[in-house]
This record gives C-alpha cells, sequence and structure tokens, in this order.
C-alpha cells in the first residue's frame, strides 16, 4: 500500500507545481499593492475596473476576438473533410501528406513565424495586417482541427454509414444526416480548441502584425512597463480563466462524444 | 476501394493540404531561398551566394564558452546553437523524469474520474504559452514572489539574485511548459498495455520491480519518445522564454534568429541559421532513433 500512497503524493505535488506559478497571477492581480510580492496588502479590484476604458486593450481584445473566430471557423471546415478523406477514403499518399500537415506542431514557431514573413513581405509584397496573422493561425489551427475530427470520426461505428447508404442515401445524404451528427462534438471542441490557440497564439502574431494589435502581443508590450504590471496581471488572470473555462468545455464535449458510443475508449 | 472514391477523397483532402501548402511549405522553402541571397545595406542582392553558409562556420580567432572552443570569425550562432540544443536537452529529461511517474499514476492507479485528471493535466497546455512563461517571471523575480516571500519570513535581507535572467531560469520554465504535453502520450502507451502480459510476468515468477523494468518500461517507449522528440525539438528553437526569463545569459538560437529579421535586419542570414538549426535538429533526432533502434522496436511493439 506504500507505493501507491506515495505515487499519490507525487500526482498531488505535480499538479501543484503544473498550477501554482499560474495561480500566482489572480492571486497578486487582486492585491492592493503596485509590485506582485508578499505579504499580500489586502484584496482590491481596482486593477480590474479601470480596463474597459483602456481602448488599447478594448481594440487589441476586439482583434483577437476577431481573428479567433474566424480562424476557428475557417480551419474547422477546412479540416473536417480532410479529415473524412484520411479516415473514410483510401487516398495515395495519404500518411505522407498527414504528417506533412502535423508538422507545425513540431517545427518550433520562430521558423514558421520568419518564414511566413518572407512570404508576405518579400514574394507577395503585401503589408501586415489582421489577415497576415490570421493565415499564420490557420497554419497552426488546422493539424489540430484534424487531430480532433479524425479522432472522433475513427471513434463510432461506421456501419452506421454503411447502413445510410444501403437504404438508398447518397454521400452528401450520408453526411448530413448520419456523419455529420455523430461528428458534431468533435466539430464543436475543434471550433474553441482552434479559437483558444489563435486568441493565445504570440509569436507569430508578432511577426505578422503590423499596426493593429492581438491581446498576447498587446500584453508583451506593456510587460516593459513595471508600473503597467496590476493591470497586465488583471488582464493576464481574465485571459487565464477564459481560456480555462473553453478548454473544460471542449474537452468534456469530446470525452462525452466518445464515451456515449464507444465505451472503454479513451 | 474504386477509384470514384480515391478521387473523392482527393478532392475532400485538398483545400486543407492547399492551404497548409501555402502557409507551411511556402514558408519554408522562401527560408531556403532567402538563405541563397544575402544582404546589401538596406536591399536584398539575389544573386545565388554560400555567404551565409559560409559566415557560420568561416574560421577566425573564435571565443571559448564553458571550456569549448568556437574558433569561428562569428561563433555567436554556434555558441548559442550548442547551448540552445544543452538547455533543451536538460529540459526535455527533466520533463521526461518528471512526467513519466505522472503518466503511470494515470494508467495504473486512477480508475475513477480518469476524465477528470486528464482534463486537469490539458488545462495548462492549452491556456497562453506566454502567460505560463510570464508566471515564471513572477514567481523569481528581483521583485518576486521568492524573494519578497523569503525577505518577508525574514530568511534572507537582500533579494537573491540569481533568480531569474539565466539558463537555469530558462530551463526550468521550459520544463514546466512542456511538462503537462509529455505526460498525454507515455501516458497514452502505458494505457494500452495489455494487462494479461503484466499478469503472466508475475505469474511466471518476476516481481514486481522485474516485471516492471522487463514488460511495463519497454511497452512504454514508443510514447516515452514520442514525448521525448514533442519536447526536445519545438524548446531548441524557444523564443518567448529566453526573451522573457533569460536575460542576456539565457538567450538562445530563436532570439538570435528574431534579433537578424528584426533588429539588425539582415534576414537572409537569420533564414541560414533557421535552416542549419532545423537541419542540426533533424539530424540528432534521426541519430537518436537510430542510436536506440526505433525501427526494430517498432516492428516489435507495433
Amino acid at each position: 500500500m506504500r507505493r501507491v500512497d506515495l505515487l499519490v503524493l507525487y500526482a498531488v505535488f505535480f499538479v501543484l507545481f503544473l498550477y501554482g506559478p499560474m495561480l500566482l497571477m489572480p492571486l497578486f492581480s487582486f492585491n492592493d499593492a503596485n509590485f506582485a510580492t508578499f505579504p499580500l496588502k489586502g484584496f482590491t479590484t481596482r486593477h480590474y475596473t479601470g480596463m474597459s476604458a483602456n481602448t488599447s486593450m478594448m481594440t487589441a481584445l476586439r482583434n483577437s476576438l476577431l481573428v479567433g473566430t474566424a480562424v476557428s471557423v475557417v480551419a474547422t471546415a477546412l479540416a473536417l473533410p480532410a479529415a473524412l478523406a484520411l479516415t473514410r477514403y483510401r487516398v495515395p499518399g495519404g500518411g505522407a501528406i498527414l504528417s506533412f500537415m502535423m508538422l507545425p506542431l513540431v517545427v518550433p514557431s520562430i521558423v514558421l513565424a520568419v518564414g511566413l514573413l518572407v512570404v508576405v513581405l518579400r514574394i507577395l509584397g503585401i503589408p501586415l495586417s489582421l489577415w497576415t496573422v490570421a493565415a499564420g493561425h490557420l497554419m497552426l489551427c488546422i493539424p489540430f482541427g484534424m487531430t480532433v475530427l479524425m479522432s472522433r470520426l475513427e471513434g463510432f461505428d461506421r456501419s452506421l454509414e454503411e447502413a445510410s447508404r444501403d437504404l438508398g442515401a447518397g454521400g452528401w445524404g450520408t453526411f448530413r444526416r448520419v456523419t455529420l451528427p455523430l461528428a458534431a462534438p468533435g466539430v464543436i471542441s475543434s471550433l474553441l480548441l482552434c479559437f483558444i490557440i489563435s486568441f493565445d497564439e504570440f509569436v507569430i502574431s508578432f511577426f505578422l502584425t503590423g499596426t493593429d494589435n492581438t491581446l498576447p502581443v498587446f500584453l508583451f508590450s506593456q510587460l516593459r512597463f513595471p508600473n503597467r504590471l496590476p493591470s497586465t496581471l488583471a488582464l493576464g488572470s481574465l485571459i487565464l480563466v477564459g481560456s480555462a473555462v473553453l478548454v473544460i468545455l471542449a474537452e468534456i464535449l469530446r470525452k462525452r462524444g466518445v464515451a456515449s458510443d464507444n465505451p472503454g475508449d479513451i | 476501394m474504386s477509384a470514384g472514391s480515391t478521387r473523392t477523397g482527393l478532392s475532400l483532402l485538398s483545400p486543407a493540404f492547399l492551404v497548409m501548402a501555402a502557409t507551411l511549405l511556402a514558408p519554408v522553402v522562401a527560408l531556403v531561398v532567402m538563405s541563397f541571397w544575402s544582404q546589401s545595406g538596406f536591399d536584398i542582392d539575389r544573386s545565388f551566394t554560400l555567404k551565409n553558409y559560409a559566415r557560420l562556420v568561416e574560421p577566425g580567432e573564435g571565443v571559448v564558452w564553458y571550456g569549448i572552443r568556437f574558433p569561428f570569425a562569428y561563433p555567436v550562432p554556434a555558441v548559442l546553437m550548442i547551448k540552445s540544443l544543452a538547455m533543451s536537452f536538460v529540459a526535455t529529461i527533466c520533463v521526461i523524469g518528471l512526467a513519466w511517474p505522472m503518466a503511470y499514476f494515470l494508467a495504473f492507479r486512477v480508475i475513477r474520474n480518469k476524465a477528470m485528471w486528464i482534463i486537469l493535466l490539458t488545462i495548462p497546455f492549452w491556456t497562453s504559452y506566454l502567460l505560463r512563461v510570464f508566471s515564471w517571471k513572477i514567481v523569481l523575480g528581483f521583485n518576486g514572489a521568492i524573494n519578497s516571500g523569503l525577505m518577508w519570513l525574514g530568511m534572507i535581507k537582500e533579494p537573491l539574485e540569481f533568480l531569474l535572467y539565466n539558463p537555469v531560469a530558462v530551463m526550468i520554465t521550459l520544463a514546466h511548459s512542456w511538462i503537462a504535453f509529455a505526460v498525454l502520450p507515455i501516458y497514452v502507451s502505458l494505457e494500452k498495455i495489455d494487462r494479461s502480459l503484466l499478469e503472466a510476468a508475475s505469474d511466471l515468477g518476476d516481481s514486481r520491480w522485474t516485471r516492471f523494468r522487463r514488460v511495463t518500461l519497454p511497452l512504454s517507449m514508443p510514447g516515452t519518445i514520442a514525448a521525448t522528440l514533442l519536447v526536445f525539438i519545438p524548446t531548441v528553437g524557444d523564443y518567448v522564454t529566453p526573451t522573457l526569463v533569460g536575460g542576456p545569459g539565457g538567450m538562445m538560437i530563436g532570439s538570435l534568429v528574431q534579433q537578424l529579421f528584426l533588429r539588425q535586419d539582415n534576414a537572409p542570414l537569420g533564414a541560414a541559421v533557421s535552416i542549419v538549426m532545423m537541419l542540426i535538429i533533424a539530424a540528432l533526432v534521426g541519430l537518436f532513433l537510430w542510436l536506440i533502434g526505433y525501427a526494430r522496436m517498432r516492428k516489435r511493439i507495433g
């Protein structure tokens, strides 16, 4: 029994290590002081109240919401047919194509960022804007969307689709009335995850944005000013909480969707 | 499958593929091309040259870094490359060492609420990388949580200056940022282990430790190796962590790429550094997989 206890203890410490540093941000954001230092002075919400009046922060928030929404919709719309192709059809070289599309998961984002910068500025000669940021985010999001959707499409019983075809539904009818409803949890989870990736992404936005900041780029620019630390902490805390809520939602949807049709599978 | 269904498959795949080709393949190709051009003043000279690559290995006086001599006229890229590899290597070892027991716990000890544990480990991975790194600045800073906490408790008089802005701070932050990412692949390979193999080992007289060493550990290798690579490869070129917590001493190769592109305005040289960095990482990964006999292992475990 001792071994079990040690592992449980380890797991608890692991989670504390994982969350500890991040939880300091919300903690200090409610502290009535201008530095992130112990001892805590007193509770205040004053670092939060000034936020809506900060126009550059609000513009950055609007930009991030805009890019995130557009990217998540487009990336999922592109990833769904691609995931269908790779799980339902025999595509020559499918494995190689999939490996290629998964490359953004391992290539350092600085390389992707400077590569995109070269294409945009030197080859296409178009000015940097939120459009170029969105293009970069699309490249990051498609692999994640495909991973989520492929595991969902592999997770449910294919005989349902065969039955639909046997009963006379065409390819499109089967997709709309059988595949899509069954894949819906995966689609929603892909939308949410792509949104979070885009909303939180920094390096590519930093390189590819023109004069329009996204929220992480704005946050980064604030880190240079020590006197803006409290409002940065408040903003960071809100982003953390927002992302966590979306992730929990996406994961619950994904897990529940898979579990309901395929017990025992994660 | 008929030819028709192959055609449908291709047409379903092609939109996503074309977007990826435009946003991933084109930039990489552009970087390769750019690395053979050169910077002259404010303009780019588009005639073919090997000058950028030659500059990286041009012999010269060089510097000595931690007892290693770099006999180059422009030793910065070589030093930063070795330094980045070493720092990522240490961070990766720490990540795997810390993540492994957690994955084991998840696979063999957690019976109820497994999904909850997995979500708990997934959340940090999805939340802003920038904020995760920034939170270490709050922990380690001169006016940070550790210093002010220790001074408050009366354990130190002056803030400790060695906490932030050095390679150790970068490695701690890198390890923390990637650790959640490493648990899942290891967990998946542990979860897939057929429990009857473990029973068989026990029935045939293996002790718990022998069973672990000869059955569990080898069968977990595909996931462990995947986790190692998924952490090592991106951390070598990381830019955010060295920028925020590294200071001048904690600089890595990603910081140099950024400087060459945005500050020093020498994109061709920056492109050459990026390409060489990716080639070195790819070569090391290939060497690593060959050394551990990955192909044979895959055939055996499947």
